[in-house]
């Protein structure tokens, strides 16, 4: 008889390098979702150990007690306690302890005692413990903790040889009826108590160095310097918005390149018609838009991770967090925020590290304010058409001015929003406590950003082949249908649902300046926001590619007034229909409510703002 | 390299400047505007470390009005908000 599945439950402390001993006991055969009804990121994986047991593990959010005071925390403690409604419960609970730093984590495992669980403590990172002179006698501390003790090294093969040797003897004991659940909310001072408690047994177990890591220390000495640390932390953004833009550039543009091949496959090898025009335009170009980003969104990760894994992130938002504080932005927020410049949907997704709910979805609500790379090819065709390449005040150019102000107008309203949410929303909750440890330095490990990025990436492409592509089909069809009649004149786009609903909107975008066909160039915006660029081409009946992107300036220069474009620039500031990033928000946020919200009130700054635009514009003479 | 508070004087570690080391007296949550209520930020503290007779050093300071402080705990470097500090007894 094959022996029963053995579940595994990782807890530990934040930092304690929990992750990387689920990287290395599960590889990459890890399953990534959410748990459900709460935007807890739920991490599974399986193994076999030497014996051949079937094993499956979860990595719970980091914590240091079990009182849940966040969505991630009350997930570890449910867990814990097999509370969960469709979880297994536990069989062996892994205590993960950063060797070099047991005091927190010794507390939180007399804590996880009195659950009951079959506890067992994992002393991890003991190499980097034993180099800098922390020496542990763990039969001892086994001993006065009562529970089995083992020490691992996550990083390095072989590391894990004796977690997973007990772990089997663990599992081949008969099965011993689980002791009673003896947990309970600890009072402050209960908590007091454990924590003096983990102190003795400490003192009586282990010998800790009487010099603090050097290295971290003199890191930190630079890093966080009030000078040089801002100095080092803008140089990192330099290169990092440098790697984004400029390195994903050439593969970008082999993607692009190579869908577009393909659409042009498909469309030599199919007959003209409906099936041809389906997967041309709406699968092949469609998805490809989207998936051409994911060169920025690998890089993006891989800056995040590899900043996370070596403990720079933490001193980011220590650096950050006065400075973000005064628009009522938590320190945490500033590496997401940074993210969106590139594409909202990474940056999104980097929320993760927010804690506080509110704080998070804050930062969720602006990130799509950030100017996103994607509005980049709109600003150019704009600018280039109607601003004139002059130099102002004898050194700046006009053009390069007016894309700064973009971006700056973007920032600044990001900001103001930010004040507002918190103004009109969470008035009465003041701002949560930035408390947050600067762990040691740490050499980031390659499987282990590699891992983190391979997962990343995957989500991204599962979700471009789900809601995008579902999003591209029904774009697809509202500019296709209905076919234009026999012996039409003009693009078959002005006979479809779309041109329909362009003029159907025309009334209410009329006060902006916009005609008919910025108004049907919106929709298929909607996919990603370049493609409006496409599709104005298409609707004024020019053929498509780069030298349309040159050619249609001029068009539009004839076309346009100087008021309909500034408005339009106006617009893409805040630009709210980015169907992706909607998709993603309803994902992070879990609630269609967070969505709209965020659609409505995107819409109504760019409503506003073109409004105002557009005023202006036509009261100074540029109508 | 680090200085003792030359007389042993009880002070709130929010107003402590780098350098500064000492020992944790007491825990004076009641007396704080911090966001949390006086038993949650106390339970915090004590989670992140911060009990009665831990030693502390302040580390660094933030940019803008020296605030956040990172805070050495034993082996354990926290950064907190001067706010919270304050509710950290130390001599």
């Amino acid at each position: 008889m094959e022996a029963p599945l053995l579940h595994l439950a990782l807890v530990g402390t934040p930092n304690s390098g929990k992750t990387s001993l689920f990287n290395a006991l599960t590889g990459s055969r890890q399953k990534v979702a959410n748990y459900p009804g709460v935007t807890v990121e739920r991490k599974e994986g399986s193994f076999v150990t030497p014996s051949g047991r079937q094993v499956s593990v979860v990595d719970l959010p980091g914590t240091y007690s079990l009182r849940g005071r966040s969505p991630d925390e009350e997930i570890t403690r449910d867990m814990v306690l097999g509370r969960t409604p469709g979880e297994a419960v536990p069989d062996l609970v892994l205590c993960v302890a950063d060797s070099t730093n047991l005091r927190l984590t010794i507390r939180l495992l007399l804590e996880l005692k009195n659950t009951g669980r079959p506890l067992m403590l994992v002393l991890n990172m003991f190499d980097i413990a034993t180099r800098r002179g922390v020496t542990v006698d763990v039969a001892k501390l086994s001993e006065a903790l009562g529970v089995p003790v083992v020490t691992s090294i996550a990083v390095r093969k072989g590391g894990t040889a004796e977690l997973l040797r007990r772990t089997d003897e663990i599992a081949a004991l008969a099965q011993t009826p689980p002791a009673q659940n003896l947990w309970q909310p600890l009072t402050v001072a209960q908590l007091r108590a454990t924590q003096r408690e983990a102190d003795r047994i400490i003192a009586s177990s282990v010998s800790l160095p009487a010099r603090p890591d050097t290295w971290t220390a003199r890191i930190d000495a630079v890093v966080l310097h009030p000078v040089a640390g801002l100095a080092i932390l803008a140089l990192i953004l330099f290169v990092m918005f440098q790697a984004v833009f400029a390195w994903a550039q050439p593969l970008m543009e082999l993607l692009s390149q190579a869908f577009e091949a393909l659409g042009q496959l498909v469309h030599d090898t199919l007959p003209a018609g409906l099936l041809q025009s389906f997967l041309q335009n709406g699968v092949i170009s469609g998805v490809g838009s989207v998936i051409v980003f994911l060169p920025q969104i690998i890089i993006i990760f891989l800056f995040i991770l590899l900043l996370e894994d070596f403990g720079y992130m933490a001193r980011a938002a220590f650096l950050m967090d006065r400075i973000m504080g005064g628009a009522g932005l938590h320190g945490r927020a500033f590496i997401p925020l940074l993210s969106s410049f590139a594409c909202a949907i990474p940056g999104i997704m980097a929320t993760r590290v927010i804690d506080n709910r509110r704080d998070r979805l804050t930062t969720i609500l602006i990130a799509p304010l950030m100017t996103c790379s994607a509005r980049i090819p709109v600003y150019t065709l704009i600018i280039s058409a109607f601003i004139p390449d002059t130099q102002v005040w004898g050194f700046a150019n006009l053009r390069g001015l007016v894309m700064f102000g973009l971006y700056a107008a973007g920032i600044t309203s990001a900001l103001g929003v930010s004040f507002l949410i918190k103004f009109l929303m969470w008035r009465d909750y003041a701002p949560a406590p930035f408390m947050l440890e600067l762990p040691d330095y740490k050499m980031p490990r390659l499987k282990s950003i590699a891992i983190g990025v391979y997962t990343r990436a995957k989500m991204f492409l599962q979700r471009a082949g789900t809601t995008i592509f579902s999003m591209m089909v029904l774009i697809w069809f509202l500019a296709s249908f209905p076919t234009p009649p026999a012996g039409a004149e003009g693009p078959a786009i002005n006979y479809s649902l779309a041109a329909m609903i362009g003029k159907a909107l025309e009334p209410l975008l009329a006060p902006l300046g916009f005609n008919w066909q910025i108004a049907v160039a919106l929709i298929p915006g909607m996919a990603a926001r370049e493609v409006a660029v496409a599709a104005l081409g298409t609707v004024y009946a020019i053929e498509g590619g780069k030298e349309a992107a040159e050619q249609i300036g001029q068009v539009l220069a004839t076309k346009w007034s100087l008021a309909t474009a500034l408005s339009l620039l106006a617009w893409y500031i805040f630009a709210p229909q980015c169907a992706s990033t909607l998709a993603v928000i309803r994902r992070e946020t879990g609630s269609w409510k967070w969505m709209a919200v965020t659609f409505g009130y995107m819409l109504a700054l760019a409503y506003a703002a073109s409004l105002a635009t557009y005023t202006i514009a036509i009261a100074l003479g540029a109508g | 390299m680090s200085k003792r508070n030359g007389n042993g004087q009880h002070l709130p570690l929010g107003t402590a400047r780098r350098g500064y080391s000492g020992v944790i007296q007491r825990l004076a949550t009641g007396d704080v505007a911090s966001a949390l209520s006086a038993n949650e930020l106390e339970s915090r503290l004590i989670e992140l470390g911060f009990v009665e007779g831990a030693r502390v050093e302040v580390l660094h300071e933030g940019i803008v009005g020296r605030d956040p402080i990172a805070v050495r705990v034993e082996n354990v470097t926290i950064a907190v908000r001067r706010r919270e500090a304050m509710a950290i007894i130390v001599a």
